[in-house]
């Protein structure tokens, strides 16, 4: 390996020849290439998906423009979320402070779009210009009778993680604001999962089928009065754990809401999702519902996928994902069509999820967390990997050296969630790993 | 249901800039810094402008694009960024061993007061030990001055300031070609070549940022326009710049007076008298036959025999294809320079622009309008500082026939049910948009199909029999 980082040894270990725990939740280093973003990108995406809330960016024009319409989170109804709202600060603002433009912006845009609820993200210069944007929301929120939420996400501010913990703050402010709704029986909250591809639909349906009632998703197809009313359920299932977990935990203090860490991707993970809420319900009835569930969509995935395990027995892949829960998903998801995962990385992972990937993979393995182009493109080569999934920024590197892809980032179009998604999965493994392609880059 | 947004009358006014047109400046720097061979840019601010900003042009690009970032923290932000700075450029050039390394900036680093020269010059003074240390520039691009058109040319502009040089007059031409397709830049290059012109283009991203397969993974992609090549510039015969508003944005709304931007070509003439031709880009007839005329008034050679036929076989499609959009009304948008030679090409083949539009902040936009388009001029409505929304409750009132522009009014045209002809920057829900040919007769001969055959199209796919003949 030539001339990697020296500070980014320790968070780069091979299974099998490497026993140190595995370094994360670090700051990236200067100079390397992250492929994190930052904490309001963190924030940014958590909220994204509420769809009748305004988001506002206060800031420079970049930060907006970069985040307009980017992630593949459907809405039902109302699309406001999908518009890019920008205070567009120039160096005016810059030097005399951008309160004033944040204001007026917030009042213009809020009488026309009539949103249930506004999101305003401060970006790295307004902490250093030094608005109070808080002070701002309070007046917007009582001129206009609707809550105006501060969200101070900095991008300097901390890590992508950071910016998670700071959108489950804004949420955790609407929750319980709703004090008359009453929840019926077996009634859970959805946490961590954004609707791509309409994933949260499928998901809610599956529940629906089980009697199982939803309260309010976090964050997907999301609306700011189900979000009021989300205390009220019984149960949170968590996703994306990295992002989610925190809040989680606070409901569970404040509203004693128990909460357990699921994952929909692969079937394992997915019935087990299922029957884990059946168990926490202790209904029977509930239980024999989802096994009927299950055993139904079983009966039509399995042999749908025999014929792409067939194709893609033996082939190996690196994964290259934001969360770590969701590496685990995939290691298992890949095995079930017969590959094996050769290097998995992510950009946020904690030491458990890092254990749990280490306790799980193959030796020869590489682990690594909060990688980057040149680290990817060693490993992808060194372990012949098939196949990269990975998002947007992954995408070139594998097909540069002649790789199939897999789009697992928020953007995607494909539901991966669920049975049908396990099956989409395969399908998009299969069209990209054994595309005839391939044979002019060897 | 899905919702589409509230229809508001294209008269209210709003604060918010809602949907930019327009990205920043860190943005076209780090893009006209990827066209210097052997260089990798560094933005210094947070860790999400490089992160964004990589991923913006990976999606058009579809090819790797490295940019790293100095990656900000609290500590930095306090006390200034030069230990990350420091941190980075090591970094980059242990891992990269790159021949340039760029610094731009952003908002951030710009309102703490960094001082990134500075920083440059201690880290070169403090690490003499290093073998081959690799040149420097840097530009300054806080995203709260213009837009990434700004960002890019001050990154030429500062290029050329750091690396050009004096001495006896050569027979070599510069060429600043702008924010333009990597396919453009190929062309150009083909037709300087065939031409049997000897030039320097600043930038050259055509093979950085538009790569063939790799058997190897290489960290800095080949191709580049060399320093050493760029240092010849200010010896050249004379300089041929596309665009005539160029960086103009970034004075909009300056609070510090600072000096007027200048940028790479007005640089060079101001301080080697290196004759510059300022021109819009060369799309469409008019403006290619100025652009041709220039290179032959400066090197006395003839367009070759080839470049003829183009021209000829150009004209003669605009006979074949006038019928079919004379009249049809046009909005125009995209960043301004690319706004002006579109509008000028739509005109000059029977098109009415009736909106060109833009978020670019230079305030010449309506002005370059009315003096490349004479005759029709005054009925184009030109904007300035105009987001997407504004396009959209604009058109929703005008009816346009057709959206000319790069692929984020996609939206747009879809509600409006009217085609849309992709080109310009950025495309990201297609592929090959880096393969857009603009420039020249076969660029504009692409244009012009594509044009053509969007309203043939357009009326076929509405008619009630589907015809099988034009």
């Amino acid at each position: 390996m030539d001339a990697f980082i020296n500070d980014r040894q320790n968070q780069i270990l091979t299974k099998g020849t490497d026993d140190a725990a595995i370094a994360c939740g670090k700051a990236s280093v200067a100079g390397s290439v992250s492929q994190r973003a930052c904490v309001f990108c963190g924030s940014r995406v958590v909220l994204y998906p509420i769809a009748d809330a305004l988001h506002l960016i206060h800031g420079p024009v970049g930060c907006a423009a970069y985040t307009w319409d980017i992630r593949g989170s459907l809405s039902s109804g109302p699309q406001i979320h999908r518009l890019s709202f920008t205070t567009d600060l120039k160096e005016k603002e810059v030097v005399f402070g951008g309160e004033e433009r944040l204001y007026k912006a917030l009042i213009s845009l809020i009488e026309t779009y009539k949103p249930k609820g506004a999101f305003v993200y401060a970006t790295c210069i307004v902490g250093v210009i030094g608005d109070d944007v808080e002070a701002v929301c309070k007046r917007v929120t009582r001129e206009t009778g609707i809550d105006v939420i501060a969200v101070m996400s900095e991008g300097f501010n901390g890590t992508k993680k950071d910016g998670y913990k700071i959108a489950c703050g804004a949420l955790s402010k609407l929750i319980g604001t709703d004090t008359t709704f009453k929840a019926p029986e077996y009634s859970l909250n959805i946490l961590g999962d954004f609707n791509l591809a309409g994933e949260l639909w499928m998901l809610a349906e599956y529940y629906k089928k089980m009697g199982v009632n939803l309260v309010a998703a976090m964050t997907g197809d999301g609306r700011i009065d189900d979000l009021r009313k989300a205390h009220t359920a019984q149960l949170n299932v968590v996703q994306c754990s990295g992002s989610m977990i925190g809040l989680a935990k606070e409901m569970k203090e404040k509203y004693g809401i128990p909460f357990m860490k699921v994952s929909y991707f692969g079937i394992e993970d997915m019935s087990d999702a299922l029957y884990e809420v059946a168990k926490f319900f202790k209904s029977d009835e509930m239980m024999e519902k989802a096994r009927t569930l299950v055993k139904e969509e079983l009966s039509e995935l399995l042999p749908a996928l025999a014929q792409y395990r067939q194709k893609l027995e033996g082939k190996k892949a690196a994964i290259y994902v934001g969360g770590a829960f969701k590496a685990i998903s995939l290691v298992k998801a890949l095995r079930l069509i017969g590959m094996k995962t050769v290097v998995v990385g992510s950009q946020t992972g904690n030491v458990d999820d890092y254990n749990l990937l280490k306790e799980m993979c193959d030796d020869g393995t590489i682990i690594v967390d909060d990688s980057n182009p040149n680290e990817l493109s060693e490993f992808v080569k060194q372990t012949g990997a098939d196949l990269f999934i990975g998002g947007v920024k992954e995408r070139p590197i594998a097909y540069k050296l002649g790789l199939g892809f897999c789009d697992h980032n928020h953007e995607r179009k494909e539901a991966l969630a669920g049975y049908e998604g396990m099956l989409n999965f395969a399908k998009e493994v299969h069209a990209s790993v054994c595309s005839p392609v391939w044979q002019f880059m060897k | 249901m899905f919702e589409n947004a509230p229809i508001i009358k294209s008269t209210k006014e709003f604060t918010a800039t809602r949907n930019a047109c327009k990205l920043c400046a860190p943005l076209g720097a780090s893009v006209a810094f990827k066209g210097i061979r052997g260089c990798v840019p560094i933005i210094h601010g947070g860790q999400g402008c490089a992160t964004y900003i990589r991923r913006y042009l990976i999606s058009h690009f579809k090819e790797p694009v490295d940019i790293a970032s100095s990656n900000f923290t609290e500590e930095a932000t306090v006390f200034g960024g030069g230990a990350n700075c420091h941190t980075a450029i090591k970094n980059v050039i242990g891992q990269y061993k790159p021949e340039v390394v760029a610094l731009t900036t952003t908002c951030l680093s710009e309102t703490i007061g960094d001082d990134v020269k500075m920083y440059i010059h201690e880290f070169e003074r403090d690490n003499q030990s290093i073998k081959d240390l690799p040149r420097f520039v840097t530009a300054s691009t806080p995203s709260y001055q213009g837009s990434h058109m700004d960002g890019f040319h001050e990154a030429v502009a500062s290029a050329t300031k750091t690396f050009a040089k004096g001495g006896e007059k050569g027979t070599h031409i510069n060429i600043f070609p702008g924010f333009v397709s990597t396919e453009d830049l190929r062309q150009l290059k083909y037709l300087l070549s065939d031409f049997g012109i000897d030039y320097v283009m600043v930038p050259d991203y055509s093979e950085t940022l538009d790569n063939p397969i790799w058997n190897t993974y290489k960290r800095i992609p080949e191709g580049g326009t060399p320093v050493a090549k760029i240092e010849t510039c200010g010896t050249a015969a004379a300089s041929i710049e596309f665009g005539t508003i160029l960086n103009f944005g970034a004075l909009s709304g300056r609070v510090k007076n600072n000096k007027l931007s200048a940028t790479g070509a007005h640089y060079l003439e101001n301080e080697f008298g290196v004759k510059n031709y300022r021109m819009p880009l060369p799309i469409g007839v008019k403006n290619t036959d100025r652009f041709i005329k220039a290179l032959e008034e400066i090197t006395g050679k003839e367009l070759p025999i080839r470049y003829q036929g183009e021209r000829g076989r150009l004209i003669d499609s605009y006979a074949d294809g006038h019928k079919y959009i004379f009249g049809k009304k046009a909005v125009v948008y995209g960043e301004e320079d690319f706004v002006i030679a579109m509008t000028t090409f739509l005109d000059e083949i029977g098109v009415e622009v009736i909106l060109a539009a833009t978020g670019g902040e230079s305030g010449r936009l309506e002005e370059q309008i009315r003096e490349n388009c004479p005759e029709r001029g005054e009925q184009i409505l030109a904007k300035n500082m105009f987001d997407y929304e504004k396009i959209r409750e604009w058109s929703i009132d005008n009816k346009p026939d057709l959206l000319v522009g790069n692929s984020k009014a996609y939206y747009i045209a879809r509600e409006l049910d009217i085609p849309i002809v992709r080109c310009g920057f950025p495309i990201h829900d297609r592929i090959g948009g880096q393969r857009i040919k603009h420039l020249g007769y076969s660029g504009t001969q692409d244009l012009f199909d594509q044009v053509v055959n969007a309203m043939i199209q357009y009326k076929q796919d509405h008619s009630a029999v589907g015809y099988k003949y034009m």
